[in-house]
Parts: structure tokens; sequence; C-alpha cells
């Protein structure tokens, strides 16, 4: 028996991710519970990273989940991912934070934006050959970027990478 | 004369502002009062929780856990600690379970206290503050007689807890919950039907069921817009499978509706402690009875050739010197010495306890767990608070550990919620998120 909170474990090839996700979405599952990534480097998987997607097929009315399935797509650093934010509007945040900590990148999101972390910051740190003690350069405002200048404020166009 | 109507307006809202809980950046984009466009810029509180845990023991992440969600820390304890149960395939007596149950559901308390009061005061409602305060007060000093801190209370470990409830806690968390519930009352008196408080928090920061289940809100989130969905009902762990509780839900989704949840869900969890608190079991009711047998049995049966069952049995090792007559807490552990760490008293009084435990902290040596991934979720505060956790076999900590922040989701949702509302409605849709810095950025 499959445990309840996992659901059955699937996997997809990460050229397939947003098919396969949308053909489980049609399903029914509808709350993607959670999308993260595992960097297997020291064990020499190629390709290194595991994409987990976690869905849950949630009945309105009796607030029952009635089944849940985890999708795991093997990725490398090359984008081959599609977005799902399409599918499911949380993966938006989601995707920026695996983007974030592994450089996981997604196709049709070219200039996607870090979530936790900030735009100078070097290199993604959830990834195994990141060192924990590293130390990252200090940064400063650009130059010309004042505190009141109007471009201070601007609400980012690049916020969602489109 | 110019056209102002048109021009929008950008404000920085925090990252430090009075109600901004913590540190989080809204950028607005405004038309005079209405907001047009908002985006969060989260991160501000981000220790590399995730980071840290891949580099620690089993155990050592459990204080780790009590900086995600400050506000109610026990939840995260007990989360943590049955998401390796579950990865290690033990399971903890069910005294030790109740236990749990009782830590969290009185953490639950704290939690919906501190988010009304706070976001109450925001709205100009000071009293209600300082009567919730007051009796959130009250609860941390009951959890500070339980693990000996307020706030960081590491009270989990792999296979248990860290001690059995103080002699006096049933009797102190009755004389609490009149003042818990006192102050609910008194709280609800002033706001309930308030006509300012009504107008601040009724049709303000509306979302519908579907937007909420696409955007993977659960929690008191959820609940508000009527799905009654509920982690401790959905997928029942410890021992919330023999309580008796009710799932409040709302059916507008909006403010008023998260409030009304909250402060029903606190009387739910004064009853859940109550009821665990008359269930509690006594003595030896270990889900894995192992016996205690004397130093000398022991070395008798392994003198017969009998060495399978040694492992099974702890030593009681015989008294010369005072401390060492004291009994352990057999029933709020796992009696697995390989994986939980011994009792207090017999690191401090026996050899094999003080070797038991050096083994089980020094690095490299540690609790082995073979490799493999979980993931478990528990409710926390604001909804499911989950670890997904993987085991390598090889080191003695995780692999990796993801927490699942459940007001990771209602941030994301932020926009959805602001967009088309005044600028005041950003306070009180805020307060009623919940955001808790520590979990959001981890």
């Amino acid at each position: 028996m499959s445990d309840p909170l996992r659901g059955e474990r699937r996997e997809a090839p990460a050229s397939d991710n947003f098919v396969e996700l949308s053909k489980l979405r049609d399903e029914g599952y509808n709350m993607l519970v959670d999308m993260t990534c595992v960097d297997y480097l020291p064990q020499h998987k190629s390709p290194r990273f595991d994409v987990i997607y976690r869905l849950m097929k949630l009945d309105e009315a009796t607030g029952e989940d009635t089944g849940r399935v985890e999708l795991h797509c093997a990725v490398d650093e090359s984008p081959i991912l599609l977005s799902v934010k399409s599918l499911w509007p949380n993966a938006d945040w989601l995707e920026r934070e695996v983007w974030d900590m592994f450089g996981v990148k997604f196709t049709d999101r070219p200039g996607i934006k870090r979530l936790l972390l900030y735009e100078e910051f070097k290199g993604h740190a959830l990834r195994k050959d990141y060192p924990i003690a590293k130390r990252q350069p200090l940064i400063g405002p650009k130059s010309g970027d004042k505190a009141d200048s109007p471009s201070f404020n601007i609400l980012k166009p690049t916020v969602t990478g489109e | 004369m110019s056209d102002t109507s048109q021009k929008t307006y950008m404000l920085n809202m925090g990252p430090q502002h009075p109600a901004m809980h913590g540190v989080v950046r809204l950028i607005l984009e405004l038309r005079g009062e209405r907001i047009v466009d908002a985006e969060a810029e989260i991160g501000y509180l981000h220790r590399a929780f995730e980071k840290h845990a891949e580099n620690e023991t089993w155990n050592n992440v459990v204080p780790w856990t009590d900086r995600l969600n400050y506000v109610s820390p026990l939840i995260n304890n007990t989360g943590y600690a049955m998401a390796v149960e579950r990865l290690a395939g033990i399971e903890v007596p069910e005294r030790g379970q109740y236990i749990r149950v009782i830590a969290s559901e009185i953490s639950r308390i704290t939690d919906h206290l501190t988010c009304i009061g706070a976001s109450s005061m925001e709205l100009g409602a000071f009293t209600v503050f300082l009567y919730m305060i007051k009796a959130r007060e009250y609860l941390y000093q009951l959890i500070d007689g339980l693990c000996g801190a307020r706030v960081t209370t590491s009270f989990t470990r792999v296979g248990g807890v860290k001690g059995d409830l103080p002699p006096d806690f049933a009797e102190r968390f009755a004389k609490i919950a009149i003042e818990v519930r006192t102050a609910v009352a008194e709280s609800g008196a002033l706001l309930t039907r308030n006509r300012i408080f009504m107008d601040r928090m009724e049709g303000t920061g509306v979302i519908s069921k579907a937007d909420a289940i696409a955007y993977g809100i659960t929690g008191p989130f959820l609940r508000s817009t009527g799905v009654p969905y509920d982690v401790r009902r959905a997928h029942p762990y410890a021992v919330y499978s023999k309580l008796d509780f009710e799932i409040p839900v709302g059916t507008t989704g909006d403010n008023y509706d998260r409030y009304l949840c909250r402060m029903a869900e606190i009387e739910q969890s004064l009853r859940l402690v109550e009821q665990c608190l008359k269930q509690i079991p006594a003595g030896k009711h270990s889900l894995e009875p192992k016996e205690i047998k004397h130093a000398f049995e022991i070395q008798d049966a392994g003198k017969a050739g009998d060495t399978e069952l040694l492992m099974k049995y702890k030593a009681k090792v015989d008294q010369t010197l005072e401390g060492m007559s004291r009994d352990d807490q057999p029933n709020t552990r796992v009696l697995d010495r390989k994986v939980t760490l011994p009792p207090k008293e017999s690191t401090y009084t026996n050899i094999e306890g003080l070797m038991n435990h050096f083994e089980l902290v020094m690095w490299t040596w540690g609790v082995r767990i073979p490799a493999s991934e979980t993931y478990f979720a528990v409710e926390g505060g604001n909804g499911e608070l989950g670890f997904h956790i993987v085991s390598d076999g090889a080191g003695d900590g995780p692999y990796r550990v993801r927490c699942r922040p459940p007001c990771l989701f209602p941030m994301a949702a932020l926009k959805k919620l602001l967009v088309g509302g005044q600028i005041a409605d950003i306070i009180p849709t805020f307060g009623s998120v919940n955001m808790i810095a520590g979990e959001l950025d981890r």
C-alpha cells in the first residue's frame, strides 16, 4: 500500500513535464501541493537534479483528499522543463524558488527572478557543490540608482520573466 | 489642470513597516487609494534552514525547526520528528504521541491568538491585543514548564519527546484554559459585532474556493472559503483519529471569515488538549514493549549464547549511587538505543547512557537511516506543514530536507487578494494571511 500522503510515485521525462502535468490536472488533481528539487551530484546520477511535483485531488465539498501523486522529472542544467504556472498559478513562486536554490531553468521563463535570495547572489545555494561557508561579494545600489530616483521604485516588468 | 485620475503612483511598503509582520516588501502601484498592481518581495529573513539541515545530524535539525514558524514551534518540531520516524519506520509509544498532540494544540492556540491579536491591533483594537497576548503568555509559561523554553522549544526527538509532562500539568492547563476562554470571549465581544471592525474585515481580501485551491492554500485560509480540508482529518496522524473535534468553516472567504475560523479553532484546540489529558495512558503503554531487564540477567543471557535478544532489552543498571535508582521514562521514547537518545537521567548517571548519548551525537557516528525518501505533513497553524526528506543511507543526517511552508501559498496569492482593493485593506488582508517570515523565507 502506498503512503496516502505521497500517493503513487511516477516518473516522466523532463521534456514531457507540461504534457504529463496537464493530463494529471485533467484527471482531477486540482492542487499543486508542492514543488521541489533534489541534487544528486555526489551520487553521480545523470541528470543530476530530480524535480518533484506533488499533486492532490481535493474535494471542494467534503474537504477530503481523494488522492495524491508525486511526479519526478530528472533534469540537468540545460533548460528542458516547461513552466506549469498556466496550470496552477502557485507554480510561479515555486519555480522561482527551484531556480533560485538549484539553478534549474525553465524553457519558457528565460528572465526568471530569484525568490528568496537577491539578484546579485552568485551561485545556487542548495546545490551540493555550493560550500556552506562560501562568502558572497558585498553589494550596494547600482551606480546612479538613488533611493529617491524614479527608477528605484519601478514595479519591475521582469518579475515573472515575461 | 492635468488629468490626475490616470496617473499611478508607486509605493514601497516595507521591508520595515509596522504592519509588515517581520520583514517583507510590498511594491504597490496605486491610482489614488486603489491598488492597481502589487508585488511581494520575500526572502529578507532567509537563514538557509534547508542547507543547514543537510549539514546536521538527524536530531540536530530539531532546534532549527523552532525557527520556522516561531509562533507555533512545537508543531514544527512534531512535523519534522514524525517525518524522520516515517523514514526510519519507527513508531512512537502512545503516550509520546499524546504528548505531541497536546504540545501541538497548545502551539496552535498561541499561533491563532497572536494572529488575531496583532491584526486587530493594527486596526486600532489595542485592548484585544493585550487580552490575547496575556492569554498567550500563560500558555507560554505552560510550554516553559514542558520544555524549559517559551519559544525555542526543541521539544521532540527522533523517536519521542524530550521528557514526560510535568506532574501538575493537567491542573495548570485547566486554570489556563479558563484564562484563554475568557480572553477569547472578551475579545469576541469587542470585535465580532463591532461596526468599525466589520467594515474593515467584511468583503475585503476575498478569495474564491477555486482560486484558493489553485494557489495551493490550506489551513484556516482555505477553510474560510468553505472547504473543510484539514490534515488532522484528511490524514489523521498521531492520535487525532481518537479525538473528537470540529472543523470550523467560513462561507465567503473574506478577512472576517478567517477571523471567525481562527476564533472557533482556538476553542477546538482547547477541547483537544482537554480530551488528550483525559485519555492519555499512564504506565507502560509502549507500542513497542521491550522489557527493562537487570544487567545481570542480560549478562546471564549472553553467557548462555542468547545474543539475539540482547539488543531488544535495555539494561537496568543496579544502583550504587542514589541518582541511579531513578527509573527512566520508558513511555516517552522508543526503546531502541540505536535511534533515540537516552533519557538525561541515564546520560548523567551511568556509563552505558553516557556512551549511548555520545555515540548518537558524535559526528559521523549517529543515527543511520537507510536510503529512502518520504513526505510527511502535519496541520500547522497556517495549514499543511510538510517535510520532504531524503536519506542517502551513508551519512548520519538528512541528505535533503524540504519544508513546505504553509504561508508561502497565500503570500503567492497576495496580488490576487489586494488588487482592486483600497490601500487600507492591505492591513486586515495581510494580517489574516498570517505571514510568518521564519517559515516563509526559511
